[in-house]
């Protein structure tokens, strides 16, 4: 087991350094110079913005600029931002924790409405109410977060009132509720889906008329045999989401307002500011990972014919 | 790009008076609403986002580091609502041929930690700012003064600390010799980037960028990133716009629309511009509040005259052009009333604003077709508006291309640019394939910031690329006037030119579409449309 | 987004996924039919298959033909005036003003016909390109195996590790003017990985079976094995994920549209049109609610076809 978690780390790393990469690479093909777009519309100084960037050593080429940051960043220097002089690392900091509560909210919400709704429907395939939940989840997978968003905009706050429109304090988790459940919708939608797929093929499985005919009790079959082996592929899809959840969070915190790092990476690729943007990136490469290799392990714990060397 | 601020000196005399006994009255409540929203009694909150940059003076210009820096720092003049010079921190600016401008400080001011503000305080600052080495944005606002090459050659390091033409005669007293005449020399000290610097300011501008110390009718209290500045009254401050109220909150929102909410519901004090969503209600829901006001800014289709589409194009046809366009009927509805409808190349506010006697803005779709038709056409009956999609510039331009392809037949279509970083490239590299979108807003009221800055050949901000040795010429002549009178008379002339040979079809005027709540008063807006936040009362 | 649907299809360890195809034997009526004849014959009579096969059809018409639809342009503003933001006009079905006027005063109905034509070709187009890639990729690293299909296995993992809309925003940044096409090779580029993992998974499994064996001890060439006997057998899994990710790129597009960074002027876009009317949803809903609707009423039928060939394709889930 040691010996495979170290295998996959290593392996981890070429990923990371290529995924960087390409994001940093892209950042510097893309037209529009930060420190040219800070001086605005009216009049200003070339000379200014060539000292600035010689300064910043923007002026050098990209593979040691990508070295130099890395180097940074490794040691946990993000970087500073161009135009504000902040460090990045505090931008991270103050975005980050939104995102997350964001991200937490709506992965806690998938899990128990998800996998709760997957089991009413497993349990009882090829009924009215096994029917209707498919249909509903099959409306929430066509609706792309905007469009999700915007009718329960419409409807909750402008029609009903019940809620407030944007989220005007991105720490109240009362205020996050609304964006969480459309964050989620989609990956909710799936998950129900796949517990419910899984759930109704396992209880044609064998093992399950074995334990019926055993006479074990109803709930043990269910809370031990069934759940078990159900939601081996449910635990595998939630880990990945999570990752997905994170990014889904740009649309939904640009609909919201909610001031995450959804948000700060949309303004910092617009004001160019390249190591905002790869220093963001590189986190949520880093949580995709870290995500996929939990999930890889929880998988050896659910699945006992599944052993690590 | 926002500058100087200035002041409705008339206005303050009566809102000083009124701001009085308005708080007179309302002494009785004012204790259960002085700690709403975290706010302390007595202050005023107003949208104002994050800045862009550490704020020093000479590196911010846009607009909400401005707010911030013009409320901590004061320079040595300003301008009242009709573009008139108020001395505030200067005694007198004056000049005999000007060419050397004498400044003479007011006595006794002081910076917010006890520092006398003085000659040296002025000169220190301006040769820190120019200097290519410190990086400032603004630096290039120096570039009249005589020496500014020394310190900020074209390449390389500087050859100097100091600029030439700035030379300090007492403690309260310097001179600027400027490399020519320039008669509104003085309209440009009024812009926030010649404001003072104390000493302590040269140990660390990093760490002063992050917590400035200023002359200004207000002192720096806390920065919370992206949330919130506040900054307290200057008690000791001896400029005439000393504050009304006991400090501000600059306040950060997301979105227009939460920050309108805040308005109305009484957690914000002021907001500068309503969004869309509220601007057909909000006269309603604020009532005296609401505040609907034009200011010194203009909107124009400027063409790239090196483009295949306008090189050698006849004037008629750009003539042509603008008649096509239904500025009233644009205004009125996809730009929700937020535009005045432009008769001119300078915005009223300004000094020298006219009306031009021409026909060229007004709506005639039968005569733009007679015009372009004689002018010999656009080539290729077809060209591009270039704009940037993160400005909300989309929908006009769009509005605009169908009233001239509906009226003339010529093809005309939006050529987006992702982001405003893209939109300046293309502009700067000369990359422009038609025509793409021009905004001015005044740094100093006079019409030569609106013509001299945009259309002179030699002119940075110039993206067009016009060039009219006739215009240039008569526009040097006008440089050279005597007084600033003659001079904006010479350049009202050089306007009348300029409809014959359209540098630019102007569109529109700005508006400010802004309110302010029940719980303040005396909300005025200055001439390049920001709202004068020291003259505001509470009630 | 894209990448969810094949998560379910493949584990994260990357392990070879059940290749659905090779158990599909004779169906049990006792009549030997193809994999393909069992499949069409369960989805003529499957509700679901028809009802979304017709919502295509109807929508693949409206992309080629628009102007069968309406007569109005979707750029013409005729009274600005007048039509201004004006609401639906619901008894006037089909005509010019019948879903309203936008902020423009550009008819609503109008750009809804055709924006079809965006929708449907960047889903088509990106399932297209990612499948034709996604496969070539997938073969290649299954059937050779060793350093080619590290080689290739670590690059897709680079490629997911990116983050989808993340990846998106960035390289469709780099573009000013972003065309159909455009678009379309930016979603493949970022999108290819999940059909390589479900072909490599295939393509392993396969080459394992007897026939396959039996081609490479009669010394049939590399391509000949891999194009006649391993890519027929490795298709259905592939059609399966392509098909339902189809609708997920339709939503996908309208996304990035939406965020301004998909299709640009003068292409006429749902989810374009959906981002300039979002500051009208209070005053004029219609603007934004329309053509939102009319992005889901798409992907949902190119959803329930997906889901339709998948459970006539994917025996183990009957």
């Amino acid at each position: 087991m040691g010996r495979y978690v170290a295998r996959r780390l290593l392996q981890m790393i070429p990923v990371f350094i290529g995924s960087t990469f390409i994001i940093f690479f892209m950042m510097y093909a893309l037209p529009g110079d930060p420190v040219r777009a800070m001086m605005g519309d009216q009049a200003y100084d070339p000379a200014v913005v060539a000292s600035i960037k010689k300064d910043l050593g923007l002026d050098q080429p990209i593979i040691q600029q990508y070295v130099t940051y890395m180097g940074n960043l490794v040691q946990g220097d993000f970087g500073t931002q161009i135009a504000s002089g902040r460090p990045i690392a505090d931008i991270i900091a103050d975005a980050f924790p939104v995102t997350i509560r964001l991200t937490i909210f709506a992965f806690t919400f998938v899990s128990l409405v998800g996998i709760g709704l997957g089991i009413v429907a497993g349990l009882k395939p090829d009924t009215l109410r096994d029917r209707g939940l498919l249909t509903l989840t099959l409306f929430l997978v066509s609706m792309p977060s905007f469009v999700l968003g915007f009718l329960l905009q419409y409807l909750l706050a402008f029609q009903w009132k019940v809620t407030d429109p944007t989220v005007t304090d991105s720490e109240n988790w009362g205020q996050l509720m609304l964006p969480a459940i459309v964050l989620a919708s989609l990956s909710l939608a799936y998950v129900a889906r796949l517990t419910r797929t899984s759930i109704a093929e396992n209880l044609r499985s064998d093992y399950m008329r074995t334990a019926v005919a055993k006479g074990l009790p109803r709930r043990r079959i269910i809370g031990v045999h069934l759940m078990r082996n159900s939601l081996i592929p449910v635990v595998t899809f939630l880990g990945i989401e999570v990752g997905n959840l994170m990014t889904g969070a740009i649309v939904t915190e640009g609909i919201f307002n909610v001031r995450g790092i959804g948000v700060e990476i949309y303004e910092a690729l617009s004001r160019r500011e390249g190591a905002t943007v790869v220093g963001i990136a590189s986190l949520m490469v880093l949580i995709y990972l870290a995500a996929s290799l939990i999930v890889d392990l929880l998988y050896a714990v659910l699945d006992p014919r599944i052993r690590y060397a | 790009m926002r500058g100087a601020k200035s002041a409705k000196w008339v206005a303050i005399a009566t809102a000083v008076a009124l701001g009085a006994t308005a708080c007179g009255g309302s002494d009785g409540d004012s204790g259960n609403k002085g700690t709403k929203g975290g706010k302390p009694e007595g202050y005023v909150s107003i949208d104002v986002g994050e800045p862009q940059k550490p704020l020093i003076p000479a590196d911010t210009n846009e607009s909400n580091g401005s707010y911030v820096i013009q409320s901590l720092f004061t320079q040595l003049l300003d301008f009242d609502g009709d573009g008139n010079i108020v001395y505030t921190n200067a005694e007198s600016v004056e000049s005999a041929d000007s060419k050397t401008w004498t400044v003479k400080l007011n006595k006794g001011w002081k910076f917010h930690n006890g520092e006398d503000v003085t000659a040296k305080s002025y000169v220190d600052a301006w040769n820190w700012y120019a200097n290519i080495k410190n990086n400032q944005q603004n630096s290039f606002w120096f570039q009249d003064i005589k020496g500014y090459d020394d310190v900020h050659p074209e390449k390389g390091d500087p050859k100097a600390e100091t600029m030439s033409g700035l030379k300090i005669v007492d403690d309260h007293t310097f001179t600027i010799e400027l490399k020519y005449t320039m008669p509104y020399f003085n309209y440009k000290l009024g812009y926030t980037t010649w404001a003072p610097l104390p000493k302590v300011f040269y140990d660390d501008p990093k760490a002063f960028g992050q917590k400035p110390v200023g002359n200004g009718p207000y002192t720096f209290e806390k920065w919370d990133h992206k949330k919130l500045i506040q900054v307290k009254a200057n008690p000791d401050y001896k400029g005439p716009n000393k504050a009304a109220n006991k400090g501000v909150q600059f306040k950060a929102y997301t979105t227009l629309e939460a920050a309108y909410k805040d308005v109305v519901s009484g957690n914000l004090d002021m907001i500068r511009q309503v969004g869309p969503t509220d601007l057909p209600k909000y006269k309603q829901d604020l009532g005296d509040g609401a505040i609907e006001q034009p200011y010194a800014a203009i909107q124009t289709l400027t063409p790239a005259f090196y483009s295949k589409t306008f090189k050698d194009i006849d004037p008629k046809v750009l003539q042509g052009l603008s008649m096509a366009i239904d500025r009233d009927t644009i205004t009125k509805t996809v730009l929700n009333n937020t535009r005045t409808p432009a008769k001119s190349f300078t915005p009223p506010g300004v000094k020298g604003n006219q009306d031009l006697d021409t026909d060229v803005f007004t709506y005639n779709p039968e005569k733009a077709k007679k015009l372009i038709e004689e002018g010999g056409g656009v080539p290729g009956n077809k060209f591009t508006v270039q704009y940037n999609t993160d400005g909300g510039h989309k929908e006009w331009v769009t509005a605009v291309c169908e009233s001239i392809r509906k009226n003339t037949g010529v093809e005309c279509v939006g050529d987006p640019k992702p982001d405003f970083a893209t939109d300046l490239e293309a502009r700067d590299n000369d990359q422009v394939k038609g025509m793409y979108r021009g905004g001015w807003v005044a740094d100093y009221p006079v019409n030569a910031n609106f013509m001299k800055e945009l259309y002179h050949t030699t002119a940075e901000a110039n993206n067009g690329r016009f060039s009219n040795k006739e215009i240039d010429a008569l526009m040097n002549e006008a440089d050279k006037a005597k007084s600033l009178d003659e001079s904006v008379k010479a350049f009202q002339e050089v306007e009348k030119k300029l409809v014959e040979h359209m540098p630019a079809i102007p569109l529109w005027y700005y508006r400010i579409n802004g309110g302010h709540g029940k719980n303040v008063d005396n909300v005025n807006v200055d001439f390049h449309g920001d709202l004068e936040v020291w003259a505001v009362t509470t009630k | 987004m894209p990448d969810k649907t094949v998560e379910k299809v493949a584990t994260a360890t990357g392990e070879p996924i059940p290749a659905v195809a090779t158990d599909a034997g004779p169906a049990a009526t006792g009549k030997p039919r193809s994999l393909w004849s069992d499949a069409w014959h369960d989805l003529r009579r499957n509700p679901l298959f028809l009802v979304s096969a017709v919502l295509i059809v109807f929508l693949l018409v409206m992309a080629i033909w628009p102007s069968l639809f309406t007569s109005a342009s979707p750029r013409d503003v005729e009274n600005l005036a007048r039509d201004f933001r004006q609401p639906p006009q619901w008894g006037h079905v089909f005509g010019r003003d019948w879903l309203g006027f936008d902020g423009q005063g550009r008819s609503i109905y109008a750009r809804i016909v055709y924006g079809a034509r965006a929708s449907i070709t960047v889903g088509v187009g990106v399932t297209v390109c990612v499948t034709i890639l996604g496969t070539i990729v997938g073969m290649i690293a299954g059937y050779f195996g060793g350093w080619i299909d590290t080689l290739l296995s670590r690059m897709t993992d680079i490629f997911l590790g990116i983050p989808f809309l993340l990846g998106a925003l960035v390289v469709l940044n780099t573009f000013e003017k972003r065309s159909v096409w455009v678009v379309i090779l930016a979603l493949a580029f970022l999108g290819w990985t999940q059909i390589a993992r479900v072909a490599r998974g295939a393509v392993i499994t396969i080459k394992q079976a007897d026939y396959v064996v039996a081609a490479k001890a009669l010394g049939a060439s590399t391509t000949r094995i891999l194009m006649r006997h391993i890519l027929p057998n490795a298709l259905a899994p592939i059609i399966v994920v392509a098909t339902i990710a189809l609708g997920g790129y339709i939503a996908a597009e309208a996304t990035l549209s939406f965020l301004g960074i998909g299709l640009t002027e003068p292409t006429v876009s749902w989810g374009g049109d959906v981002s300039t009317g979002r500051e009208l949803l209070r005053i004029a809903p219609h603007v934004l609610i329309i053509p939102s609707v009319m992005v889901s009423i798409t992907v949902l039928s190119f959803l329930m076809f997906g889901d339709a060939v998948r459970n006539a394709l994917d025996p183990k889930l009957r």
